[in-house]
């Protein structure tokens, strides 16, 4: 993977650094030597990594805002950086940056019951904000399968998903404000406790932006009570078109399950040796949820068994009891674990239409046989977010690369179906080269020229998002 | 000055490219606000490009009519789920309103609390920018992050960054059954804490309001007819302390009483908006000494009639929220401006967009700011 060149300007002016960031933050929070910095070398995309020049540890919105400040006047570039979970390499360094990593910062600010909000910093994990909240049996509604570990900083970042999201949105529409300092370290409001903004949509736009528009240290988040229960049903099928069309017809018939997920024979298969969970034998296996009381959740899983039954399922498994749901849940919830057994592989993340299902399945199956490697696939089926997982050896030569060039051309396929790259996990440097595949140049200009308002010098995070050859003549201007 | 009526986004774009002067946008061509701009309508820019009701989706002409889409949906039983305001009986004006002025001003109802925003369900927009050139954002598919969310952006940017010319929306079964239980209540406090107890609880509710002339708290719940029977009745057992509760008839008619702010109409004075957080909406209401008091969102939007020329932000003083004009004379607007005014630090960057969207400074000028 291609990365701008270090600047041996700034490399040789890291000690002049060092003493400047010194002087706003502790001697513990500033790590300079190379043994340690390796630590940050990489996120989840660990097939690349380069060690940072320097890593900071800031546990204040104030420190940011110096360490920005100096940072800025020192033209010294910054990534971001929350729990490293990232599966696209948002996180990943380049060798003359400084890593502002935002992990200390997870404190608790407000919890607000009656105006259903709770403000967070944003070094917090996902998990450990619903854990803040659950004394009163709310939860906070995206949950990315990484929220034992990732931060709202990424989860913000990204614009995060989760199983749940086809009832409850993403990250952006339960995220109601922030606090966020710029790179010149001035700190902005944005949002708040109240709805909708008064002018531009500043925090739409924020949201999802990897990284490159500012650091976002604090967070109002919307919390949401939770439901009476939950229960799954599994249905299997021996046909993916079939299973496709059950998904629609579900949808079409006015109910709206939390989840949909989708897994075909292949992780089945793996998921069923791994977990044991008892899935069934066959070519396409489907997990609805419903909530409410346990009379809601009744009639709503009748109705939709009585519509798969008229799909000829070879398998249909309506959960009796908790143990039966957290079994069947948990099949799907080790897919990845599963299929790591397997070998090593590459998790993908675009959508489609969900009409256009059976005919990229059948396309995946079909590149599967050209590239030589087997793919699995699990999928967000209603809402059409695909995580086709490639198995690769990473120590067999050319290996990798074959598979990257399959996942591009899975990626490429997404969108010529009327879909996108990438669903939740965002773009970072994995999929940066295939942006021109869904975007001509002056879609992608306009995408820059917000970062040329919040980023002029184009030091955040500048490498990630845009192809290198596009975004080179603002980096290069900015210089 | 005859508008300008483009009949395809190549033409539009075209004509934004020759443009010499700024203009005004024009979505249904009802509007009553004069200006010394000339007009470009987007009317002929119109139909529904797709609808797959299996993947809740539909995509639209920025011209088409509202009406035009909800029948549609209506047909496969379904609905925009954010419900778009009707303005007309408050402004006094005629015309269709259109998807683009809809998307274009994030125009929210009553279930804005519990579905979203219309800027949550907007999945991609095809737009004009300043320079002539088509740019397009997001897609169709629900879940895409894909490069910026220019989507959000342009929701809600009032004409002020381009010209929408599609938009792609999400789209909601309808529901099945609708109940509306109403609790009596003699002050705004009061209401409040209804209104906040039951958001409060796992019953999904889906609209929230109170109206003070009529001293009742209202609460919509909504989906298939038993889970609405239980739900209301776990609702009128949580809520008895509060007041006396009693079910209400012909709730689509009342709801979108509420979402229109239809106890307002035909009145005289001022309309605003008040965005605030619920908790806060009593006392700053109080201070606003309105004629006429409308609250939606569990409180979190304030309707308020005030008499003519009020600068109502004076009254309010210091709160954290936003104040919208949303009816008063072309004076009152300019002096007072439509919207709330930004930080500093938040201005920088609005006008910072504005000049890369659009450098030449023609659409929709002094609209925002
Ligand atoms: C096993 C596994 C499962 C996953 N499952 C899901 C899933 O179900 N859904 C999903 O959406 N994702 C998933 N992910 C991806 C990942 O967890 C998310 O992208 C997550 O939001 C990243 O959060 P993080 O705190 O680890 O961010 P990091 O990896 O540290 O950073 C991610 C991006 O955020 C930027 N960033 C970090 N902090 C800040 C800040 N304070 N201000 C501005 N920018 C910042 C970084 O520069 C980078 O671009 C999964 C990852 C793994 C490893
Ligand atoms: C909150 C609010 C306050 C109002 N206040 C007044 C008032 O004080 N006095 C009065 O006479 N009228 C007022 N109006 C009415 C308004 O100006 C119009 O009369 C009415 O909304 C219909 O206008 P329209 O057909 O031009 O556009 P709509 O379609 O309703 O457009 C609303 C907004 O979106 C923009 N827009 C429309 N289509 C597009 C598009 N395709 N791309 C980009 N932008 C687009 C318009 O420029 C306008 O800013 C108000 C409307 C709203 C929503």
């Amino acid at each position: 993977m291609e990365m701008p060149k270090p600047s041996p300007d700034v490399l040789s002016r890291k000690s002049a650094l060092v003493a400047r960031l010194s002087r706003v933050l502790p001697e513990e929070a500033i790590i300079h030597d190379p043994a340690e910095t390796r630590a940050y070398e990489c996120d989840a995309l660990t097939a690349y990594r380069c060690p940072p020049m320097l890593a900071v540890l800031p546990s204040s919105t104030q420190q940011v805002s110096d360490v920005l400040r100096i940072c800025h006047d020192e033209n010294v570039p910054v990534v971001p950086r929350g729990a490293g979970t990232s599966l696209a390499g948002g996180a990943l360094p380049t060798a003359d940056c400084v890593i502002l990593g935002v992990a200390r910062m997870n404190e608790v600010l407000e919890i607000d019951y009656d105006n259903r909000f709770i403000r967070v910093q944003t070094g917090r994990t996902n998990l450990s904000v619903t854990g803040a909240v659950e004394e009163e049996d709310f939860f906070y509604a995206p949950d990315p399968s990484s929220q034992l570990a990732c931060a709202i900083a990424g989860n913000i970042a990204m614009n995060s998903g989760g199983a749940h999201c086809l009832k409850y949105g993403v990250t952006t529409n339960n995220l109601l404000g922030v606090t966020m300092v710029m790179m010149d370290g001035s700190v902005v409001e944005i949002g708040g406790a109240h709805l909708d903004a008064p002018g531009l949509d500043l925090l739409g736009v924020i949201c999802g932006s990897e990284g490159q528009l500012g650091v976002v240290t604090e967070a109002t988040l919307r919390i949401l009570r939770k439901p009476e229960g939950a229960r799954p049903v599994l249905m299997g099928f021996n046909d993916n078109e079939v299973a496709g069309q059950c998904v629609s017809d579900i949808i079409k018939s006015g109910i709206l399950p939390v989840a949909i997920e989708f897994m075909d024979t292949l992780c089945i298969r793996a998921c069923e040796n791994f977990a044991h969970a008892g899935y069934p034998d066959c070519h396409a296996l489907l997990i609805v949820e419903v909530e409410g009381s346990d009379a809601e959740i009744d009639y709503q899983l009748s109705k939709i068994i009585e519509i798969a039954k008229r799909h000829d399922p070879v398998e249909l498994r309506e959960s009796q009891s908790a143990e039966e749901s957290a079994k069947i849940w948990l099949g799907r919830k080790s897919a990845f674990g599963a299929m790591g057994q397997l070998n090593d592989y590459m998790c993908l993340d675009g959508t489609i239409p969900v009409s256009a299902l059976p005919t990229v399945l059948r396309r995946i199956g079909e590149l599967s046989e050209e590239f030589g490697l087997p793919v699995g696939n699990v999928f967000h089926a209603g809402d059409g977010n695909m995580h086709p997982l490639i198995l690769f050896d990473a120590n067999k030569p050319g290996d990798l690369e074959n598979c990257e060039a399959f996942g591009a051309e899975i990626l490429k396929l997404c969108v010529d179906e009327g879909g996108c790259l990438t669903g939740e996990h965002g773009v970072g440097i994995e999929k940066r080269d295939l942006m021109a595949h869904q975007y001509s140049p002056a879609d992608l200009d306009a995408q820059m020229a917000v970062k040329d308002v919040f980023d002029p010098k184009w030091l955040l995070n500048a490498a990630k998002v845009f192809p290198l050859d596009v975004s080179e003549p603002r980096r290069m201007a900015a210089e | 000055m005859k508008p300008m009526r483009p009949e395809t986004e190549a033409d539009l774009a075209k004509l934004v490219a020759g443009l010499e002067n700024p203009v005004r946008i024009v979505g249904g061509g009802t509007r009553g606000i004069a200006g010394p701009y000339a007009e470009i309508e987007t009317g002929a820019l119109r139909g529904i490009t797709l609808y797959e009701p299996g993947a809740l989706t539909l995509v639209a002409r920025a011209g088409t009519p509202l009406a035009e889409i909800t029948a549609t949906l209506e047909a496969e039983g379904q609905h925009l789920a954010f419900e778009p305001m009707d303005h007309r009986g408050l402004l006094g004006t005629q015309g269709e309103p259109t998807i683009g002025g809809v998307v274009a001003a994030n125009i929210s109802g009553p279930r804005r609390i519990q579905a979203g925003a219309c800027r949550d369900f907007l999945l991609g927009v095809r737009y004009v920018d300043g320079r002539g050139q088509v740019i397009k954002n997001g897609g169709r598919v629900m879940k895409n992050v894909t490069g910026y969310d220019l989507v959000k952006l342009m929701g809600g940017s009032w004409g002020t960054l381009g010209v929408l010319t599609e938009v792609s929306l999400k789209v909601l079964p309808k529901p099945e059954r609708v109940a509306t239980l109403s609790v009596g209540v003699r002050d705004a406090g009061t209401a409040v804490r209804v209104l906040s107890t039951a958001l409060r609880s796992p019953f999904e509710v889906t609209g929230a309001a109170y109206d003070p002339d009529a001293g009742k708290a209202l609460l919509r719940v909504e989906g298939f007819a038993g889970s609405v029977a239980y739900r209301t009745g776990r609702l009128t057992a949580e809520l008895s302390r509060f007041g006396e509760i009693t079910e209400e008839a012909g709730a689509d008619t009342l709801w979108a009483g509420i979402r229109d702010a239809h106890p307002f109409h035909g009145q005289d004075g001022d309309v605003w908006r008040l965005s605030v957080k619920p908790g806060d909406a009593a006392e700053v209401s109080a201070r606003a000494e309105a004629d006429q008091l409308l609250f939606d969102w569990g409180g979190g939007l304030v309707w308020l009639r005030v008499p003519k020329g009020t600068d109502l932000r004076a009254r309010l003083g210091v709160f954290s929220g936003h104040a919208t004009v949303v009816r008063a004379d072309a004076e009152t607007v300019a002096r007072l401006g439509r919207f709330q005014p930004e930080t500093a630090a938040v201005s920088t960057l609005t006008n910072g967009l504005r000049a890369k969207f659009d450098p030449r400074g023609l659409f929709n000028l002094g609209l925002m700011g």
